[in-house]
């Protein structure tokens, strides 16, 4: 489809996704970036929205490594003896998003720094789940 | 004038007359029903001069999630019928962790509206009946579902990234958290309607005594902190958080009456006004303004102080929403006790405990008293009324002049928040 048509909303942010790439909205009458797709804009109220696409690279505001799981979690693997880490990203043109981190070490959380430089991990973003994940740049 | 900052009032005076409470624990054999008839039950037999049960005109009831924790949804009418008082009419309130803080609220302005003159406030949770994982998942459904869930983040996660947020901004560390712990165990050992009413150096002694009595190697542990830093002891939920940093999984029931302030004397002559109340939403935490406050609990505060006429220098007594350790140090800076950032400093100093300045939780907050969700906002409100009417028996604050008592009730992470203000008489 077009990407002119379509809607703002969840279905085409995961769906974009699955294509590689991270694509937000724009408010065409007051510039605000959001990533995720809404038909108002959250600053202004306008409905003049357009999309967005993101570079993907950004860095870690702040993280969590989580050893009590969600049964999600639980049934890929994750639990009391392997955690896994999730945090809130900034990215490189201004809003924030929250994500999986893959390729660190939540074993050890002390090794993942807040403010590390980041980019998203299209490798490990399943088409048939799809999940935002980054990875250190 | 923007609507956000206009100066509310209410349309008359309302009063709390009488507080009911469920013991708060695990009850594999109670259902939300039974839980809500204890706490009727021990309102109505402690009311100071009784009342007709056909005098309730109205009634709000707050409740998460019954429908995932047990298959029940339209819950309200249900508890109605068990405390036999059909056909009143009782509307159940959901906003997560603070649905009955909110459900408090409808209650004030159902009075203040002139409507009616006397109404029953109450909130449940059942939540035992799933195991750690499953609440795990329905207290997630609190979150955004769609961009923050996925993204794997839990409640306690997104509290975790909350403190390490406040850890890399703040001089705050590990042990500031556990404080916070220590000290609502200390209050709530003193609390008999606690779920864990023990200090976290008896729970320390229990388990070495365990082990004796096993034959195993008795741990040493050098005090409190120790035990508390050791991992095979309080195992990580959520770096930087422990197990000892979150609230439990607890069923219970609270509830309480309201009416106007004009009749509360024909039922007591110790009535509790409320005279500020303030509510509001906040965005999901990689939206919100900052990544170490929740922006809902400064407009409700703000909302509340202005209705009040007070500042928070002049609250004496506060029930604050600690779900989690690092909640508890944030509202005490949002709420404006301390700066930003120097709410640890504050733990340290013992200022917010019993015997502090700035007493917080002495109720034992949702971390020893207990946190059936639904039911928290609601029994935050009996430990400031039982306060200000000086019958909180052993953890009754020395203060002789305690007037003016607030709480603070959170849903999920932020996205709402419900703070009242009570004043004596």
């Amino acid at each position: 489809m077009s990407s002119e048509l379509r809607d703002f909303n969840s279905n085409s942010f995961y769906a974009y996704l699955t294509e590689g790439k991270l694509m937000g909205i724009r408010c065409k009458r007051c510039t605000q970036l959001s990533v995720e797709p809404r038909p108002l804009c959250p600053s202004c109220h306008a409905s003049d929205i357009e999309w967005h696409e993101y570079s993907g690279t950004g860095y870690l505001s702040t993280f969590t490594c989580i050893s009590i799981v969600p049964v999600r979690m639980e049934q890929k693997g994750y639990g009391r003896n392997n955690p896994y880490c999730s945090g809130v990203i900034t990215l490189t043109e201004g809003p924030r998003i929250s994500a999986r981190l893959s390729q660190v070490d939540a074993s050890n959380p002390q090794t993942i720094k807040s403010g590390m430089s980041l980019r998203i991990d299209f490798n490990e973003i399943d088409t048939d789940n799809p999940i935002l994940t980054f990875c250190p740049d | 004038m923007v609507a956000s900052t206009r100066r509310r009032q209410l349309g008359r005076s309302v009063s709390v007359i009488g507080v009911g409470m469920s013991q708060f624990g695990a009850f594999k054999e109670k259902t939300s029903r039974d839980l809500f008839v204890e706490a009727f039950q021990d309102l109505m037999n402690n009311l100071d001069e009784g009342l007709d049960v056909e005098d309730i005109e109205c009634g709000y009831l707050g409740n998460y999630s019954s429908d995932l924790f047990e298959g029940q949804g339209h819950t309200a009418p249900i508890i109605a019928d068990w405390i036999g008082i059909t056909p009143t009419p009782v509307t159940r309130i959901e906003n997560a962790c603070a649905s009955s803080g909110s459900a408090l609220r409808e209650g004030i302005m159902a009075i203040a509206s002139g409507m009616y003159d006397v109404v029953l406030v109450g909130g449940v949770e059942k939540m035992t009946s799933l195991p750690t994982e499953g609440v795990t998942d329905v207290l997630a459904t609190a979150a955004d579902c769609i961009y923050e869930v996925p993204a794997g983040l839990t409640f306690p996660g997104i509290y975790g990234a909350i403190a390490k947020a406040h850890m890399d901004r703040y001089e705050t560390n590990l042990n500031h958290l556990l404080k916070v712990g220590i000290k609502n165990h200390n209050n709530g050992s003193l609390n008999p309607n606690a779920q864990f009413n023990v200090t976290i150096k008896q729970m320390m002694e229990r388990r070495q005594a365990r082990a004796e009595q096993r034959g195993e190697s008795v741990p040493e542990w050098r005090d409190e902190l120790a035990f508390l830093n050791d991992p095979t002891s309080n195992p990580w939920v959520a770096w930087p958080l422990r197990l000892y940093d979150c609230a439990p999984i607890t069923d219970g029931a609270s509830c309480l009456l309201l009416t106007s302030s004009e009749i509360a004397s024909n039922f007591t002559q110790k009535p509790v006004q409320i005279v500020g109340t303030g509510q509001a939403t906040g965005r999901p935490l990689h939206a919100a303004e900052e990544l170490t406050s929740l922006s809902a609990a400064k407009h409700a505060s703000s909302q509340a102080y202005q209705m009040a006429g007070i500042t928070a220098q002049d609250v004496q007594v506060a029930e604050v929403h600690d779900c989690f350790t690092i909640a508890e140090i944030i509202a005490s800076e949002d709420l404006g006790f301390f700066e930003p950032g120097a709410g640890p400093r504050a733990v340290d100093e013992g200022r917010t405990s019993l015997t502090g300045d700035r007493p917080i939780n002495t109720s034992g907050g949702l971390k020893s008293k207990g946190h059936p969700v639904g039911a928290s906002g609601v029994a935050q409100v009996i430990e400031v009324f039982h306060q200000l009417r000086g019958e909180a028996g052993l953890r009754q604050l020395p203060n002789p002049d305690l007037e003016v008592g607030l709480t603070h009730n959170v849903g999920g992470t932020g996205g709402t928040c419900v703070v009242n203000i009570f004043r004596r008489g």
